[in-house]
């Protein structure tokens, strides 16, 4: 039995939200897992079929919707990175390094971050609306009962779809970043830095670059689709609880996000990509 | 006449359910032998749809077990769960309707996925099994677009998609009207008096419940109250009022009269109380 709140100590206390958060943690690794599992057995095992059309529905509405506010969006991005950093590189004399800065900066971390929180937003929150109405209208009973594996029907198509598309979206983001920098060079900047803002930005730019920023994409993509099904299956109460899943998606996906980013580029540092 | 000593498809043993501590189910045992229709009746918010949720493994009980086929459910991995649960046909109370098919893709969908049919094939089952429910036009509709007592018959059509010998019916004709609800009792009655089909059906209408019934339980408090052959029911209602609590409650019941067992326990369940803790400002 645990004791009544007043009556627990401060420790107790502090254990509880720890408890809760590994548990957290644990169903979500779970639900990975178990959608790792299933994509796999849909394409490698005769018996089990893959829902490819499932997966362009899917891909269709993740990317799609999202498309041009991820290029808008990272359009600002590019304009707002030339417009900070060329005063510093101008007092040495180095605003022609202004390729190179974005390159990396949008390239390694801008794109892919700031596509996955706006998908987080987008994709994440309309996941988990999607299936928490579905869990109050006991449609995943109805699934189970039939047996119909949702991890299969519904979690699987979102995970692989939002995972392709944070890649693919991210790409497009760099673009767009690289092209909202050398837009504010070309119009507002000093005349000369724009003459050789592309090849600037090709010699910088190495296969790592953009490679680490898909990976991580990739990552992001999955972290923000696994939360969203997972904060979905597990609404109770009604339209309430479908609320609150959509929000803690959110908020649950850019802390994730950001802590896998980190987690990522640490990883990327020790190996030297 | 049934034979009560065939298989029994479904075994409910010493049933416990709490929510919050307070118990829904509080030791219930019931059999469903093959091939008879059992109704399960008892009042509004008496656990009758828990109980069914229990047989399907929707939910999982504190104590006892459930078996189907002579398997506990509990010792079952997934892939041997889901090969019986391909067996069953259920209707929820709900309809539960995928929402985002339209009626005739919900029912084709446990075909898609578990035969190999063709799409051609597929249509003319979806139709037939329309056509038994009454509903062949709406195919082609959201089920947001069609009303509450469509959507039972939309539901009972999908439960009935893969010819079933396993039947769960969660009320099946309440909110339809009377001649619909008699359609839908005596398509129920040549599924299993024709096909064999085995039926649980949870209801509390009478007129309905004394149509299709072999046996009947009558749940209350948690527990089942009375279970047997419908005659034994039937003379309980016909019969006149016996100062035994217990069957004075059933008849009650069956009989749908304003005064009785259930009533008066309704007002003796501190009801003065309350209101007076309400009067006073404290709940
Ligand atoms: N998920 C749940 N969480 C908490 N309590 C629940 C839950 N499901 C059911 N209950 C409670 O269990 C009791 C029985 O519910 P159930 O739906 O089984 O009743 P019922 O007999 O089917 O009623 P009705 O005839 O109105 O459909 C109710 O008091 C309900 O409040
Ligand atoms: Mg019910």
């Amino acid at each position: 039995m645990t004791p009544p709140a007043d009556e627990r100590s401060p420790i107790d206390s502090l254990g509880d939200p720890v408890v809760r958060a590994m548990r957290y943690v644990g169903g979500l690794s779970l639900l990975i897992a178990d959608t790792a599992v299933w994509s796999f057995r849909g394409l490698v095992s005769p018996k089990v079929r893959f829902g490819w059309e499932a997966l362009a529905i899917q891909m269709v509405r993740v990317g799609v919707r999202s498309l041009g506010i991820v290029a808008l969006v990272q359009t600002f991005i590019g304009v707002i990175l030339a417009l900070q950093m060329t005063p510093p590189l101008a007092t040495f004399g180095q605003e022609a390094m202004i390729a190179n800065i974005i390159g990396v900066a949008g390239f390694r971390m801008l794109g892919p971050i700031i596509t996955a929180i706006v998908l987080s937003g987008y994709a994440g929150a309309s996941i988990a609306a999607e299936l928490g109405t579905m869990v109050v209208a006991e449609e995943i009973e109805a699934m189970e009962a039939m047996a119909l594996n949702p991890v299969r029907f519904l979690v699987v198509p979102r995970v692989l779809a939002t995972c392709v598309m944070t890649i693919l979206l991210s790409a497009i983001a760099d673009l767009m970043i690289a092209l909202g920098g050398y837009i504010t060079c070309r119009l507002v900047l000093a005349s000369d830095v724009w003459v050789n803002y592309w090849p600037n930005m090709r010699d910088q730019l190495t296969f790592s670059d953009l490679g680490t920023g898909l990976i991580q994409a990739a990552v992001f993509g999955v972290l923000i689709s696994a939360i969203a099904c997972f904060e979905g299956l597990r609404v109770r109460g009604g339209a309430k609880g479908v609320g609150r899943a959509t929000t803690m998606t959110v908020v649950y996906s850019i802390v994730s996000i950001i802590a896998s980013a980190c987690v990522c580029t640490m990883i990327f540092y020790i190996f030297d990509f | 006449m049934i034979d009560t000593t065939g298989q029994p498809v479904v075994r409910v043993v010493d049933l416990v359910k709490r929510f919050d501590d307070r118990a829904v189910l509080d030791g219930v045992n019931l059999q469903v032998i093959q091939g008879e229709t059992m109704v399960i009746m008892g009042g509004s918010g008496c656990g009758k749809s828990t109980l069914l949720r229990h047989m399907i493994g929707s939910i999982w009980p504190d104590e006892g077990y459930v078996e189907l086929f002579g398997q506990n459910i509990a010792e079952l991995n997934d892939d041997q769960f889901d090969a019986i649960r391909k067996r069953f046909g259920i209707l929820f109370q709900s309809g539960a309707l995928f929402n985002s098919m339209t009626v005739g893709e919900n029912i084709a969908l446990p075909l898609k996925e578990h035969t190999d049919l063709d799409d051609d094939t597929i249509n003319v089952i979806v139709t037939i099994k329309l056509e038994l429910v009454g509903l062949r036009e709406a195919a082609h509709l959201m089920p947001a677009e069609i009303s509450g007592g469509m959507k039972k018959r939309a539901g009972l059509a999908r439960a009935l998609a893969m010819d079933a010998r396993v039947l769960f019916y969660d009320e099946p004709s309440a909110g339809l009207d009377p001649v619909t609800s008699a359609e839908i009792d005596q398509l129920m009655m040549d599924l299993s008096k024709k096909l064999g089909v085995t039926s649980v059906v949870v209801t509390h209408e009478m007129d309905s419940a004394f149509r299709i019934a072999d046996r009947m339980a009558m749940l209350d408090k948690g527990r089942i109250l009375k279970i047997g052959p419908r005659s034994e029911f039937e003379a309980l209602r016909n019969g006149a009022v016996t100062g035994d609590e217990t069957s004075d409650l059933i008849r009650q019941f069956l009989r749908g009269d304003p005064d009785g067992p259930i009533t008066r326990r309704r007002r003796s369940d501190g009801y003065e109380e309350d209101i007076l803790d309400a009067a006073a400002g404290h709940s």
